[in-house]
Parts: structure tokens; C-alpha cells; sequence
């Protein structure tokens, strides 16, 4: 079993949902990340989304833009994401990590080089935002056979059909992306959302994350309540963007306390 | 009849082209793939978007024999296919009429476009004008300084231009931001994608509706000449003006293809926009797999060419195939040898050029001198200079 597999399922028998914040790896600067990481565990993470920097993040809104940004000026790419993960493992070796990038980093180095590396790295998970199924079935099998999970994302645009493609490549956990539009976008629509997440259920045993327009406990709360998964993207990026090096990490902690409280007294 | 069959259904051409994006447009995308395959043979259809050429665009655009510029270069014979004579002054309209037509038949009220010269931006602003459709258009804010004329022509037909901040502020990055626009709106929005790039069915539906050029082409040298040209040379940004003469040519045997990209600074310098020159790596960028100008992590890197519809990373994903196969050759040309070939157009043949265009030019000169006087080069003139006219009074430090 995975380590996605293995969080998921002790998840479900205590009854939680998995808190799971997403940051942009070398944002706001490469010496963080390791640090935010470990971070981030220790206050509520039962995942973390790393984000791999992009010079042309078209699924992004402008917060997780700039973080790209900020990162690429420290040319922060992928092989160094790699290494992060590496320095991360040395003393954690159960929290999954997931890489959230685009197509292209990873197409630079050749599917089968990167699961290799991704492997060495010890990385669990992996959500490529332009792969779509059709396009990338070498891909996942390189990450399946070296048990690796490819995650993708479910939009309010993907009919059954598509569903159960997807659900049919996809291991660890499906991403049910809450709305349609970039990152960032808040206007959530929870009864929504629970419909779609319902009938996804009805397709797949895998378990169900929901992103997108989640930024306060309020949300999560809500999103909590339905799903097996809440991941917190830009409300994350835009307090690592409002903070200094002396406040940072005590920031990310105070928004994750919050966060996990919320997610906690949702079931 | 047509032996050359591509792409395949799913819009491959061999290892090139394909569907990378994000899921929530892959169901616009097959909306559009639907539509777009309904109404690409249907007679109403093709009649309505004739007309529109015809009496909207003024086509069939005319082939010129350029007698005093083939003199001076002294070697082939060189021809002119007059795109810089459509309506708006480049062959870009071809394109947004034939998908704004489809936008209106999809019953949607809003379409966006991304541009770069702004060529593409104002012939999506005219044709949305014209259909009564509301019309967004993105646009790097680079590009908005260096293409000012443009920017107030779209906004004098109505259009919202929006300035992107984002990346290198050019091309690419008004691509990305429209991609957003569209992600966010897709239930009402065509996106008017300007060139043969993007996902399928861009880049093949735009070659269709640009083909009208190559297909009148080959009728016109019959006509004035005929026979066919030995060599058609075309600049490439995406490559939509160069698919569109190259397309209906590629079953004709000895008529030589070449795509002239953006050398920029020198290949030498780095500083260009030509990835078929410079054998940059395969990537993903914008929906389709292509040739990429990008670095070791796979992050795009700058472009730079005097011509801002030049000045993108990519290329369309058949030219990437057209190189593969040997049926077409891709060359470069420098900022300075692009101006050269504009000045001696404007001084020789009382034409003045598009700055991209000015790079087919050149290139044609130069071929044309290793060629004999009985020989043809045929240059699509992709669109007329009046855009460009600060940046020419710029580089020669002329304030207007
Ligand atoms: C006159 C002209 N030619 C060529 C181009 C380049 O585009 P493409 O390579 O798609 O023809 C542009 C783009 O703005 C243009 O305005």
C-alpha cells in the first residue's frame, strides 16, 4: 500500500477528513521549504501538496502566479523540488508528499527518468494539471509500477463518462476541483460541490479530495463535512506572501491551527 | 486529391500536437472538436464564411510579380501573395471569421482572443463587432507599448483589451492569461485562438480556415505563370500564415517549403524565437506537444524579436511534424536583416511590409539570389507595416 493509501485509511477509521495545505516549493525563498514542511506537519498536515514552479502556470490565478515567481527567481525547478523532498524525508518518512506541477518539467526530464527520481526521493503522489488521461498513459504507468499515485483532477465539467476514465488511471485519491476557474477563485458552492462529490462516490471507491475556493475555516469546515480530503491551496500562498522571514513559519502555523480545528469539528 | 492526412482524430501529428489541458476544458474542447467537425464540410456553413471573404475581407487577396525587387536581388523571379491587402491588414482575419461564425452557431456571446502584434487582436475585435459579440482580448503589456496603433484600433471597435502583467509580458503569457479567461467562462466564451497552436482542434481548424491562401495561390500561379512556384516561403510565429500557403502545396511535388522564424539578436546570442532553428527540446506548452524554446527544468524561456507576432517559444505542433518529415525546411532571420528587407520593400516596390512578414522577405532574398531569373519564390505577405511604423521611427530614433 501506498502512503496515501495508508493516511487515507487510518483517516477513515478515526472518522476524519485529511487536512492537506498546498505551497509553492521555493516560495518564498529555497531555505524555507524544508522548514514550512515540516511545519505544516506539525500543525495538521496529513498531506502535503508541493508545488513545482512553473514559468507559465495557466492554471493558476495571479497568488499562486507570483509564488511561481518568487521561486523561479531562486531557479527553483524541478530537480531541486526533488532534492527538497529528499531533505524532508531524512526526518519524516510518513507524511505523503504530492507534487502539483504542469506537464513540461516533467516532459524536460522524460517520464520514465523522472519516476525514477521521483522514486529516489521518496514522493508519493503526483497531479500534473495538463495531463489529461487520454494524453499520458506511459506516464502512469512508470508512476504505478514504481507506486507512485497519479492524482487528477475532477472539474464541474467532467461528465460521468469522463469520471470513470479517470477514476479507472487514477490511485491514491481523486481531486474534485470546486469550481470552474483558476486557483484562487473564490466563490465556492457547497451544495454543489456536495452533489457532484456524492455522485463521484458513486463511481469510485477512491477517496475525495476537494480544492479550489477553499480560505477560511468556515469553508473547510463545510468542504469537511464531505469529503475524505480538503486541500488549502491559495489562502496558504497568501500568507507565506504576506510574512517575513521571523514570522513566517509561526503565520503558516496560526493558519493551519485554524484550518485543522475547522476540518477537525466538521464530522 | 489530398494524400496528406493530418492529424489523426485526436489531433496527433505523430509525436506533436494533442489535448494538455487542464480537465475543466477538456468537455469545451470536444464541444468544440463536435462543432467544429459538423460544419467544416457543410455547405451553409462554408458558403456563409465565402462570402465573408469575399465581401467582408476582399479575398481572393491578388499575387503580385515584384519585377523591381527581383531585379535588385538579381535571381529568381519573386511573387507576393498580397495577405497585406485582406481587410485589417493581415491574413489573421481568414481565422476569426471562420471561428467567430462557429462561436455564433455554438450560441455563445462572448469570445476572447489573445494577440501579440495585435494583428490578431483587431481582426477578433472586427469580426466580434460586425456579429455582436462581446469581445475581451489579452494582450502582454510589452506588446501593448510596442503596438500602440493596434491597441486603439481594437478599442475603437469595441473591444476590451486587457495588459498582462504576467512572465515575459508578451505572447505566451497573453495565451496563458486568455486560457484562464476561458477556464473561468467556458459555459459562454469562445476562445478566438489566433494562430496554429493550442489544443486540438486549433491548430487544424485554424490551417483550414488559413489554407484559403495556398488554395488560391495554386490557382493564381497556373493562371499568371502557369505552373507552380519552386520554392513558398512564409515567417513563422505559431505558424497560422505559414500553414495556410503551406497546407494545400504539401501533396505538390517540387515545390520547396520553408518557414522563416525569428532570429532576434543572432542565433548566436540566444535572443530569438526560432525553436525549429535552434533544435530546441519537445515540451508541452499551451495544449500541444512542440518544439520548445526552454531550459533545463522545462521552464519556457524569454523570446526576443523586433516583431511582437514573432516573439513566441513555440511553434504550431505541424510545423514541428513538416520539420520531422523533411517536407518542410525552417531557416531564421535577425532583427536587422528583417528591417533590411523591409526598407528595400517599401523603397523598391512601394509596399510596406509587416515587420513580421519582412522576415519571409529577406529570407526570399537571399534564396532567391542562388536561384535562376526563370526561377519563382513565391512570399506570403502575411500583413501590411502600418502597425509598425513607431517601432521602424523608433529603431532609426525618429520621434513621430
Ligand atoms: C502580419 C503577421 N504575420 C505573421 C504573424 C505571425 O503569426 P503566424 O505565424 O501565426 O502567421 C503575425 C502575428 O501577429 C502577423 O501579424
Amino acid at each position: 500500500m501506498s502512503r496515501i493509501q495508508t493516511a487515507f485509511t487510518a483517516l477513515k477509521q478515526q472518522g476524519k477528513t485529511a487536512l492537506i495545505p498546498y505551497i509553492t516549493a521555493g516560495d518564498p525563498h529555497p531555505k524555507h521549504t524544508v522548514n514550512l514542511m515540516h511545519t505544516l506537519v506539525k500543525h495538521g498536515a496529513d498531506m502535503i501538496e508541493l508545488g513545482v514552479p512553473f514559468s507559465d502556470p495557466m492554471a493558476d490565478g495571479p497568488v499562486i502566479q507570483r509564488a511561481s515567481e518568487r521561486a523561479l527567481l531562486h531557479k527553483v525547478g524541478l530537480t531541486a523540488v526533488l532534492e527538497m523532498v529528499k531533505t524532508f524525508r531524512e526526518t519524516n518518512q510518513t507524511t505523503p508528499i504530492i507534487l502539483m506541477g504542469y506537464a513540461n518539467p516533467i516532459e524536460a526530464i522524460g517520464a520514465t527518468a523522472f519516476a525514477d527520481r521521483a522514486k529516489a526521493a521518496d514522493v508519493d503522489g503526483v497531479i500534473t494539471v495538463d495531463y489529461p488521461p487520454e494524453e499520458c498513459g506511459e506516464f502512469v504507468r512508470q508512476l504505478r509500477s514504481r507506486d507512485i499515485d497519479p492524482v487528477f483532477l475532477l472539474s464541474p465539467t467532467t461528465d460521468q463518462k469522463r469520471v470513470d476514465l479517470i477514476v479507472n488511471q487514477a490511485s491514491g485519491f481523486v481531486y474534485y476541483v470546486s469550481l470552474k476557474g483558476v486557483t484562487g477563485a473564490a466563490n465556492l458552492d457547497i451544495a454543489e460541490v456536495s452533489q457532484r462529490v456524492a455522485s463521484i462516490r458513486k463511481q469510485t471507491n477512491l477517496p475525495v479530495g476537494v480544492g479550489f475556493g477553499i480560505r477560511d475555516a468556515a469553508t473547510a469546515k463545510a468542504t469537511a463535512a464531505i469529503a475524505d480530503a480538503v486541500v488549502v491551496g491559495s489562502r496558504m500562498v497568501q500568507t507565506i506572501e504576506a510574512s517575513n522571514d521571523d514570522n513566517l513559519l509561526s503565520n503558516v502555523a496560526a493558519l493551519m491551527d485554524e484550518l485543522k480545528a475547522a476540518v477537525d469539528a466538521a464530522k | 486529391m489530398q494524400l496528406y492526412d493530418m492529424p489523426d482524430a485526436r489531433g496527433h501529428f505523430g509525436q506533436f500536437g494533442g489535448t494538455f489541458v487542464a480537465e475543466t476544458l477538456v468537455e469545451a474542447l470536444e464541444e468544440l472538436r463536435a462543432m467544429y467537425e459538423k460544419y467544416r464540410h457543410d455547405p451553409v456553413f462554408l458558403a456563409e464564411y465565402a462570402y465573408d471573404l469575399k465581401h467582408f475581407v476582399g479575398r481572393p487577396s491578388p499575387i503580385y510579380h515584384a519585377k523591381r525587387l527581383s531585379d535588385k536581388v538579381g535571381g529568381a523571379q519573386i511573387y507576393l501573395k498580397r495577405e497585406d491587402l485582406n481587410h485589417t491588414g493581415a491574413h489573421k482575419i481568414n481565422n476569426t471569421i471562420g471561428q467567430a461564425l462557429l462561436a455564433k452557431r455554438m450560441g455563445k456571446p462572448r469570445v476572447i482572443a489573445e494577440t501579440g502584434a495585435g494583428q490578431h487582436g483587431v481582426a477578433t475585435a472586427t469580426i466580434a463587432a460586425r456579429l455582436g459579440l462581446e469581445c475581451v482580448v489579452y494582450m502582454g503589456s510589452e506588446d501593448v507599448k510596442r503596438q500602440a496603433p493596434n491597441v486603439f484600433r481594437m478599442k475603437l471597435l469595441g473591444a476590451t483589451v486587457v495588459p498582462v502583467e504576467s512572465g515575459s509580458k508578451t505572447l505566451k503569457d497573453a495565451l496563458n492569461e486568455a486560457m484562464r479567461d476561458w477556464v473561468t467562462n467556458v459555459h459562454n466564451t469562445f476562445y478566438i485562438i489566433g494562430t496554429v497552436a493550442g489544443p486540438h482542434p486549433y491548430p487544424m481548424m485554424v490551417r483550414d480556415f488559413q489554407a484559403v491562401i495556398g488554395i488560391e495561390a495554386k490557382e493564381q500561379m497556373m493562371e499568371m505563370v502557369g505552373r507552380q512556384p519552386d520554392a513558398v516561403v512564409a515567417c513563422v510565429g505559431g505558424g497560422s500564415n505559414a500553414m495556410g500557403i503551406f497546407y494545400p502545396y504539401i501533396d505538390v511535388p517540387n515545390v520547396r517549403l520553408i518557414g522563416v522564424e525569428a532570429a532576434g539578436l543572432g542565433m548566436e546570442t540566444g535572443k530569438h524565437a526560432a525553436p525549429l532553428t535552434a533544435n530546441s527540446p519537445v515540451g508541452v506548452l499551451h495544449g500541444n506537444r512542440t518544439y520548445l524554446m526552454q531550459d533545463a527544468d522545462g521552464n519556457i524561456i524569454e523570446t526576443h524579436s523586433v516583431s511582437a507576432g514573432l516573439d513566441y517559444p513555440g511553434v504550431g505542433p505541424e510545423h514541428a511534424w513538416l520539420k520531422d518529415i523533411k517536407r518542410a525546411e525552417y531557416v531564421a532571420i535577425t532583427d536587422d536583416e528583417a528591417m533590411a528587407a523591409f526598407h528595400n520593400l517599401c523603397r523598391t516596390e512601394g509596399i510596406i511590409p509587416a515587420l513580421e512578414s519582412s522576415h519571409a522577405l529577406a529570407y526570399a532574398e537571399k534564396l532567391a539570389k542562388t536561384m535562376s531569373k526563370d526561377q519563382i519564390v513565391l512570399v506570403n505577405l502575411s500583413g501590411r507595416g502600418d502597425k509598425d511604423i513607431n517601432t521602424v521611427a523608433k529603431l532609426a530614433n525618429i520621434t513621430l
